[in-house]
């Protein structure tokens, strides 16, 4: 037991109409190790700094010492919220470098559990906006149902939250008999409960006089900052790499690119940027539905997976519409079977720089909602 | 139930003891039921289990809770104002205990059966806000203070159309005490209604027994009184209401949390205190939560009367029937809190003043326009 340290204080009253609280990293709503620096006026925001940096991995440095398929476990930890998501445009750039083109059965179960990982992603972020605004209970609904999604992903590759299971040439191992069911299930699930979160927290009149007319991001200004995903068509910008420059097979479906209306409020504030991870959930789910209808059943899912990974020398961008927003890899090849860099252009890092710009004004409750809306997880944030 | 006592010990200090002992020994059931209730009823509106593994369905939980505090180390922060610190939230609880003295729990045991008592409650609740502030400031936190002026603007501002609720009641139950609409004058002087004029509507005996006779009779139905007093429903309903909401925000609850918003400032002004001191805001919490749905029973749900008129009335019936009124009353409380998102500072503030004001004042002239011409 050490000695009981003295510490001086003075007693005075504030000097200044203005004070520095830091708010995290070890705070309920910064969502992980994000630390902000925010000067407040009373309870107005005068200025906001994100220090990041807390959940710094090193992940691109590792991948220069891993081969190929070793990095994939790595790219799962990026955005662990939408780790399908996140193997996507990591196995189609290192596949269109080795020249391979996947078979047809295997770009339709990439798609399935590509837009299942969106809903679920969608999922936590409305339960986790809606517990910045005080909402616990909708918060345990969505994590229920989330249950659906995450079972079938689980019977697929065998874990529940960082799969590994899109491999470079193919998957890791095939789709389970019951799979198109447990599909159309979960789809049923999720629009019963979307509908009953719409009315319990969505349309709630507190919610939107919380939600609305808060964190307001202009259009031009989110593209300035390089946004992308749900904050920047909440900002009425129509941009879906999914339709903008169609990857895989997402030009064979039908369906919306939504973007905020200002049905409620102001274009681009945080109602807004909600509503379109809502109504995105029901496009994933027509995108599944499609997808099933069309999947063919029978094929190799491995016949494709090369044994040594050793692409030739060159180097490509490969990006794809993660749920937050625009992922890309860039990967530098040497011709070993080791890349020689590996840069993420990750969602979080852009849409999280916007924070400072938008929350100025407003007040300190406001600043949490805005944090929410932007749906920022850490580990993509810091990589 | 003085004299009751009395007659068993016949020593007046004694006797006052265990009088002052029995609300204690209430509220700290009280507050362990309600834990529970909260957690299970949180539990199921949520589709969880909640508590079960402490005994059966849980219901040690509580238990653990307490003893799990009492266990904690009490941290006493180097930077606090220490007297203040370790003042406030015993300040906090007393608060809440000597709002019981004037709370009944039946016709025949009131502690303490003032005849101002409801200038007591006003005065007794208003305590509490002084410790919040105390505790917030003392702890030389940035977030305490935050949610200790939050608390303080909140409770300051909610507390007046919550008053002209009480006031509205007050001014209905004298006109009655007066004309003795459909409340026998031997009814009223049985229970030691020894003066009258308007000061008569501050005793929480003559309300109660104005609201006797069925529900229909309540304050919530517009008071006793003949058909015409139909069109006088919406307004006392209306009342109703809005004391319900400004005692939601009078005791710290969601939608009103703001004071303790985990989202923003983690846990408000109690955001330094570990321990049993923080086990004193917590109860009081609770304790505050009765005593607002005790007031609200009071006033406009018929008190410890039975709802059916002269069926199961009595003085037994009467503990039986407040009790499970405030309980509903509590149980309402905590449904709103697992339903609701939390509102912001300022329109909380707009709520209060630009909304619950101006309306409870409108219900306030209607209400009494209405005794006056009785």
């Amino acid at each position: 037991m050490g000695e009981k340290k003295k510490v001086d204080v003075e007693y005075s009253p504030f000097e200044s109409d203005k004070f520095r609280v830091n708010i995290g990293p070890q705070h309920p709503s910064t969502h992980g190790v994000l630390r902000l620096e925010a000067e407040l006026d009373g309870e107005i925001i005068t200025e906001v700094i994100p220090h990041i940096g807390n959940l710094h991995r090193c992940m691109e440095k590792h991948c220069e010492f891993k081969t190929y398929p070793q990095i994939i476990p790595f790219v799962d930890r990026l955005d662990y919220c939408s780790a399908i998501n996140n193997e996507l445009p990591y196995v189609m750039g290192v596949e269109k470098l080795l020249g391979i083109e996947v078979s047809d059965k295997v770009e339709y179960i990439r798609v399935i559990l590509s837009e299942l990982n969106r809903i679920g992603n969608h999922q936590i972020a409305v339960a986790a906006f809606g517990l910045d605004t005080g909402a616990f209970t909708p918060f345990l609904y969505l994590f229920r149902d989330r249950e659906f999604i995450v079972k079938i992903l689980e019977h697929c590759s065998g874990a529940r939250l960082l799969y590994n299971y899109f491999w470079i040439g193919g998957l890791a191992r095939d789709i389970y008999p019951t799979f198109k069911e447990d599909c159309l299930d979960a789809i049923k699930r999720i629009r019963i409960t979307n509908a009953e979160i719409m009315d319990l927290l969505i349309n709630n009149k507190i919610f939107i006089v919380r939600t609305i007319n808060t964190g307001i991001l202009p259009g031009d200004v989110a593209i300035n900052f390089g946004c992308t995903g749900p904050v920047l068509r909440g900002s009425g910008v129509p941009f879906d790499l999914r339709k903008a420059q169609p990857y895989s097979i997402y030009e064979r479906f039908d369906f919306n690119v939504c973007v905020g209306t200002g049905e409620l409020g102001t274009i681009g504030d945080s109602w807004n940027r909600n509503i379109v991870r809502m109504n995105e959930m029901e496009e994933s789910c027509k995108i599944i539905e499609q997808a099933i209808a069309q999947m063919p059943m029978e094929g190799d899912v491995r016949e494709k997976v090369p044994k040594r990974v050793k692409p030739p020398k060159g180097e490509i961008y490969s990006c794809a519409e993660n749920p937050k927003g625009e992922l890309g890899f860039y990967i530098v090849s040497d011709g070993t079977d080791k890349p020689s860099r590996i840069k993420v252009r990750s969602t979080g890092f852009s849409n999280l720089s916007v924070l400072p710009d938008i929350s100025k004004g407003y007040m300190i409750a406001d600043l949490m909602v805005t944090l929410g809306s932007l749906d920022i997880v850490l580990g993509d944030v810091d990589r | 139930m003085e004299n009751f006592i009395n007659g068993f010990i016949n020593n007046e200090f004694i006797t006052a003891l265990i009088i002052s002992i029995i609300p204690l020994i209430f509220v700290l059931l009280y507050a362990l039921i309600a834990i529970l209730g909260e957690l299970k009823i949180s539990a199921f509106m949520q589709e969880r289990l909640g508590p079960m593994r402490t005994g059966p369905w849980g219901i040690f939980q509580p238990i653990a809770e307490v003893v799990k505090l009492l266990q904690k180390e009490d941290i006493t922060p180097d930077a606090v104002n220490k007297p203040l610190y370790n003042f406030a939230p015993f300040l906090m609880f007393a608060a809440s205990y000597a709002c019981f003295a004037v709370i009944p729990f039946s016709s025949h045991f009131i502690p303490a059966s003032l005849n101002l008592g409801l200038f007591y409650l006003l005065a007794a609740s208003s305590l509490g806000v002084i410790s919040i502030v105390m505790g917030g400031w003392a702890s030389n936190n940035k977030y305490s203070v935050l949610g200790a002026m939050r608390s303080a603007s909140q409770i300051v501002s909610y507390e007046l159309p919550a008053s002209i609720c009480l006031l509205t009641i007050a001014a209905l139950t004298s006109t009655f005490t007066f004309g003795g609409l459909g409340v026998s004058k031997e009814l009223m002087t049985a229970v030691g209604g020894t003066h009258n004029g308007f000061l008569a509507g501050l005793d929480i005996q003559h309300i109660n027994v104005a609201q006797s006779g069925g529900f229909w009779n309540w304050f919530i139905f517009g008071g006793p009184g003949n058909i015409t007093k139909i069109w006088v429903i919406p307004f006392t309903m209306g009342l109703a209401l809005i004391y319900f909401i400004a005692s939601l925000a009078e005791t710290n609850r969601t939608p009103f949390d703001i004071s303790e918003g985990e989202s923003e400032i983690v846990a408000g002004y109690f955001i330094e205190y570990s321990g049993m001191k923080f086990a004193m805001f917590y109860f009081a919490e609770y304790a505050n939560m009765y005593i607002v749905a005790a007031i609200m029973t009071i006033l406009f749900l018929g008190g410890w009367t039975s709802p059916f008129g002269d069926y199961m009335n009595g003085p037994i019936w009467g503990a039986f029937w407040f009790v499970s009124k405030a309980f509903a009353v509590v149980f309402m409380q905590i449904w709103v809190r697992w339903t609701l998102p939390r509102l912001r500072v300022d329109q909380l503030m707009n709520i209060g003043w630009k909304v619950l004001l101006p309306l409870s004042i409108v219900c306030f002239l209607v209400i009494t326009l209405w005794g006056v011409l009785h």
